[in-house]
């Protein structure tokens, strides 16, 4: 049974102004328990919208969510217990930040889930701990922090609740290369311990290449392709005719493949690169030693 | 939810009554007050409302949008309407124990309730047909003449236009807030009513956090480009009237005109 699935999902915002515009448009979905996937797409594309559908933020205005194998909008659901079951990171999650310490802000999420305080104080440690806060800090006012060190409290704040399936949106916008590596590091690694359905919206192929396990690629308001990553990439001529950037190594490989090297183009870590290369000029040198 | 707010939105259209100077419209607004306030019966009530009415068909704004606009002022009505029914002094059409209901609370409660709904639409009718910016431009021209005595209004007006600018920010920020702490599972729906402000918290702080920033950057960002008020200063749109604004303000003053005219025959 898939974790996340949607039947017709579609979600028009302002009907009946000038300003209506059908942001999901009659999305399928389904999403298996325990996967990392991105999400990539245009500004505009309906990610955002078709991730606040998945916590119940926004109500469909036709099709159905299901979470778990619960139709999220049935009579006797509690939203609230599905919120809690999927954790939502928005963008500039900082901006939410509202406790006098750090370690009550986190604490926010678990206490609003009825936890005895042991636990709470376990999860907040842990969670704490994970994304890389020091024991001290949590005593501080988060408004004291840096950027960075506000982004993580509050995706703590969302771990906090351990929930089964974890959505975050552009969680390093706005951060530094090495800030970038290190939260999405740490949310691979959440991704490990709890074995939490991931998904990651981001705009960088890079950052989504590395860590996702699939891609869901969004146009138009439709889902473009939901695919293991490496079959994504191989489409990656598709990709850029809708207008989005592959990753840099991609591109060079997509570059050699026109120039007329005998090539395969679905590269898309410098790791693989290099061994794509270096397998390449093998057998390159042993056709050129056969010929020879 | 936050969205649906419509009080200063601005409902772009091409209608006659979009393209009108915004200072003639916003003295067509202060003639059209004029003629609901100086009413006296239902009949010249009813020549105030013709007028609406027409501006509104004119402006070609969605009837819905008009309704939209009247929600926040439903609790006003029905306490205006019910003081009136029950409190005006008359001969009693129904008593019950002292609870008495006369024509005269009727008749002045219906002539209430029409007067309010009629003032909050033509007013609305201004904000949906003329953008924030061009109406503060126009106050801004139509209160010059108080320079002479010191006002500042230059500056009054650029803080109008920014406190507009940031309304619907601010409103999208809320309602941005309020998602993410529901993700965290606030709960702000259910609960006593100490609960539910206390519920408040957590929206209220990164609000304000948020709004200081904002003014912040704005000021910072006002005082790299030398921005200097007043005196001296070319605008960017011009305010242009032609024939079509002074008919459209002669005809609010024959209404206004025929309503004065009618209290003074029937009254």
């Amino acid at each position: 049974m898939p974790m996340i699935k949607t039947e017709g999902l579609t979600y028009t915002y302002s009907i009946g102004t000038p300003f209506e515009k059908t942001a999901v448009n009659n999305v399928d979905l389904e999403i298996e328990e325990g996967t990392f996937s991105g999400i990539i797409g245009h500004t505009g594309s309906g990610k955002s919208t078709l991730i606040q559908h998945l916590n119940g933020l926004i109500k469909p205005t036709s099709g159905k969510v299901f979470i778990d194998g619960q139709d999220i909008w049935s009579k006797d659901v509690n939203i609230r217990d599905i919120r809690f079951k999927v954790g939502l990171v928005f963008q500039y999650p900082e901006y939410q930040i509202f406790e006098e310490t750090v370690y009550k802000d986190i604490a926010f999420g678990p206490k609003n889930m009825g936890l005895p305080d042991d636990e709470i104080d376990r999860r907040v440690k842990e969670t704490a701990e994970l994304v890389g806060l020091r024991q001290e800090i949590l005593y501080r006012s988060p408004f004291e922090l840096s950027g960075g060190q506000k982004r993580r409290v509050a995706i703590a704040g969302v771990m906090a609740m351990e929930p089964k399936v974890l959505i975050l949106d552009e969680p390093t916008a706005g951060l530094d290369p090495k800030g970038r590596d290190k939260i999405l590091n740490q949310i691979k690694e959440y991704h490990r311990q709890k074995n939490t359905t991931v998904l990651l919206v981001s705009h960088s192929m890079e950052d989504v290449a590395k860590f996702a396990d699939k891609i869901l690629v969004m146009n138009k308001a439709q889902v473009f392709c939901y695919e293991d990553t490496p079959d994504v990439f191989k489409r990656a001529d598709e990709l850029t005719s809708i207008g989005l950037s592959v990753p840099q190594i991609t591109r060079v490989f997509l570059e050699l493949k026109k120039r007329g090297i005998d090539i395969r183009t679905d590269v898309y870590t410098t790791e693989f690169a290099r061994k794509t290369i270096l397998e390449y000029l093998e057998n390159k040198g042993k056709r050129g030693g056969a010929n020879a | 939810m936050l969205k649906d707010i419509t009080i200063g939105q601005y409902f772009p259209g091409k209608s006659a009554v979009h393209k009108l100077d915004s200072r003639f419209k916003i003295m067509i607004t202060g003639i059209f007050i004029g003629m609901l306030f100086s009413a006296d019966g239902f009949i010249a009530l009813g020549v105030g409302l013709v007028f609406l009415i027409m501006a509104f068909i004119i402006s070609e704004i969605p009837f819905k949008l008009m309704l939209k606009s009247l929600k926040p002022i439903v609790p006003i009505i029905i306490f205006t309407s019910v003081l009136n029914i029950f409190f005006l002094d008359g001969a009693p059409l129904i008593k019950l124990g002292f609870i008495k209901i006369t024509a005269e609370g009727l008749r002045t409660s219906a002539f209430m309730v029409i007067r309010i709904i009629a003032l909050i639409m033509g007013s609305s009718l201004l904000t949906y047909t003329t953008s924030p910016i061009t109406l503060t431009d126009a106050i801004e021209r139509l209160l010059s003449p108080l320079k002479k005595v010191k006002l500042p209004v230059h500056e009054l007006a650029m803080m109008m236009t920014i406190a507009l600018r940031f309304i619907p920010t601010l409103i999208e920020e809320t309602d941005k807030i309020i998602s993410a702490q529901k993700a965290r599972g606030a709960d702000m729906e259910s609960g006593s009513i100490f609960q539910r402000i206390k519920a408040l918290t957590p929206i209220l702080i990164p609000l304000f956090v948020s709004a200081f920033r904002r003014a912040e950057e704005l000021a910072v960002a006002m005082e790299c480009r030398c921005y200097q008020g007043g005196d001296g200063r070319t605008r960017l749109r011009q305010l242009k009237s032609d024939g079509k604004d002074y008919f459209a303000l002669g005809l609010s003053i024959v209404f206004l005109n025929i309503v004065i005219a009618l209290n003074c025959v029937l009254g």
